[in-house]
């Protein structure tokens, strides 16, 4: 028996995105660190504007025109994501998108819409391909996926939609997928089932998975590792359960003081200081971090 | 039938009854043509410029021909010209116009200011020259006019391909992989079907019209060969006494424009209808 490969899949020292605008570069990415290993379900949380986005767009080689990429090591599988990400992209990393609604065109049908990834990705025959996407569409714990492949998205609820997407997601053979706030547009009962069914897929089929969320109960829920992003730097990585129960960082304390259920009822919520919209351009908020 | 009515109208249902009508007027235009060697241009000297009467129901032309098999005749070179015309503006300018708006950047650039080069000469004056340096001819005629109409086609579906290439959907298609040539294939060329079905037949009529211009000014099918423009343009030496000669070509063209322009309306309109509804 092969030994398990313990290299980690995903590793990254100091990325930083450099935007360039016409009233000065912003820094939407500073300084992050972030090491997934294989296997792993691994969150990355902050709030908006913190860099968790454009980190996993880094990683897809999908940053604005123009923008500058700088890291000390910014390698998948061994592979330096500066040139390969466009290759890998689609191929080796996956996306799950946010809005499922909107990831789906509305007048194709599911099965055109798989059947057209596949294509891209896999040299099958017609019939195989179409056995493969309900095989797919099975295994994302849809039912009737017969009656779902000829399906309109619209025809559709948010959860299932959310599952083909994860679907198509598979379809192209990838083994990592960056899912940026997959269950944002769903419900509070979906969401859980679409992150029961992450977690499945991820055992099942070998899956790596970057969670980008700003939700710590997605964190709690699915999550092995996690990060924690503030104004573009990672300031705290570990096991989930180690970074929620004994926050290291300040910053990721004050996070969880700012949770509804961490101060008891009619008490104020907690203002975590020095947060910031939009990363502007200018000097690091260095006094901050 | 009434399904039909019911999408396009009463005005629009006519209109493509009187299209289909010419076109299957130019198919059969050897059958149905009373005098069916004189619409091919065989010259009947002994009846030159009869007015109307029960034999030529529209006159005679100066070579004696019977006007409505002229006509009928010059159906089929009209209609095909207008059409061709529309058909080769649209095979450029589709490509093109998809391109610059799905790529954008300096593909965009590069497209749309070829384009315009195009479109900052007077559409005219640009088939006219192009018609002069190619010679006369039907063919050289459709390449003038479709030169200088494809650049609204380009214009129409860049704007489409600018739309839907921030799609959601488009960059999931992208991230998931899918080639370009497939992307635009399958979600950007389907939804500038619609808009451009509409111009499309909107178009046929001025097409038409700028090719029956051509021929009025000898730049375009050669005689015996008739068409509309031509036509109007023979008859001129003998108007306003044999007024027919001019008039009935005249006539023919200005119902066939009439009715592609309704019938682009009518789909313009059902196509507005069918967003409401999906509203």
């Amino acid at each position: 028996m092969p030994l398990p490969d313990t290299t980690p899949l995903l590793e990254i020292r100091g990325l930083s995105v450099t935007i360039p605008t016409p009233e000065g570069d912003v820094h939407a990415v500073r300084a992050v660190d972030l090491e997934i290993g294989r296997g792993d379900i691994h969150g990355l949380i902050g709030e908006s504007g913190s860099g968790k986005t454009m980190t996993g767009m880094a990683m897809l080689g999908l940053v604005p025109k123009g923008s500058r990429i700088g890291a000390a090591r910014f390698h998948f599988d061994g592979q330096d994501l500066r040139q390969q990400a466009s290759r890998l992209r689609g191929r080796r990393i996956g996306m799950i998108s946010q809005d499922p609604a909107a990831a789906l065109n509305p007048v194709l049908s599911i099965r055109r819409q798989i059947d057209d990834v596949l294509r891209t990705h896999r040299d099958l025959p017609r019939v195989a391909r179409r056995a493969e996407a309900l095989a797919l569409l099975a295994a994302t714990g849809l039912p009737d996926p017969e009656k779902v492949l000829r399906s309109y998205p619209h025809q559709l609820s948010g959860g299932m939609q959310q599952r083909v997407v994860i679907a198509q997601a598979l379809a192209t053979g990838a083994d990592f997928l960056i899912a940026d706030e997959p269950t944002t547009a769903l419900d509070v009962s979906v969401a859980t089932q679409v992150l029961a069914l992450l977690r499945r897929l991820v055992a099942e089929r070998n899956l790596t998975v970057l969670m980008i969320t700003h939700d710590m109960d997605v964190i709690a829920e699915a999550c092995d590792r996690v990060t924690v992003l503030y104004a573009g730097r990672s300031v705290e990585t570990g096991p989930v359960e180690e970074v929620l129960n004994r926050p290291a960082h300040r910053y990721t304390r004050a996070l969880l003081g700012a949770l509804p259920d961490a101060v008891p009822r009619g008490a104020r919520l907690a203002v975590v200081e020095g947060s910031f919209e939009d990363p502007e351009p200018g000097p690091d908020p260095e006094g901050a971090v | 039938m009434s399904r039909l009515v019911q999408r396009l109208g009463w005005p629009g249902t006519l209109a493509l009854a009187c299209i289909l009508g010419f076109v299957a007027i130019g198919i059969l235009a050897p059958l149905i043509a009373p005098w069916p060697a004189q619409g091919a241009g065989a010259p009947n000297v002994a009846a030159r410029l009869m007015p109307p009467s029960a034999d030529h129901w529209l006159g005679t032309d100066h070579l004696g021909r019977d006007m409505l098999s002229r006509l009928i005749y010059a159906t089929r070179v009209s209609l095909s010209n207008g059409m061709l015309i529309v058909a080769f503006s649209l095979l450029i300018g589709l490509p093109v116009g998809l391109a610059a708006g799905y790529f954008g950047g300096w593909v965009d650039e590069a497209l749309m200011r070829v384009t315009d080069v195009f479109l900052a000469f007077p559409a005219l004056l640009l088939a006219v020259l192009m018609a002069a340096s190619l010679g006369p001819g039907f063919l050289n005629s459709v390449i003038a006019v479709s030169v200088t109409w494809w650049p609204w086609y380009a214009r129409l579906a860049r704007a489409e391909g600018l739309v839907l290439r921030g799609q959601p959907y488009v960059e999931a298609a992208r991230l998931a992989g899918v080639s370009h040539p497939r992307i635009i294939l399958r979600h950007i060329l389907p939804a500038t079907a619609r808009p451009l079905t509409v111009q499309a037949a909107l178009d046929v009529g001025p097409a038409l019209l700028t090719a029956a211009a051509l021929s009025f000014l000898g730049l375009g099918v050669l005689p015996p060969t008739a068409d509309w423009g031509q036509m109007v343009d023979a008859g001129r030496k003998f108007f306003p006494d044999r007024w027919w000669y001019s008039a009935m070509p005249g006539v023919t063209i200005f119902i066939v424009a009439l009715s592609f322009s309704v019938l682009g309306d009518a789909l313009r309109d059902r196509r507005k209808g069918a967003a409401r509804a999906s509203a």
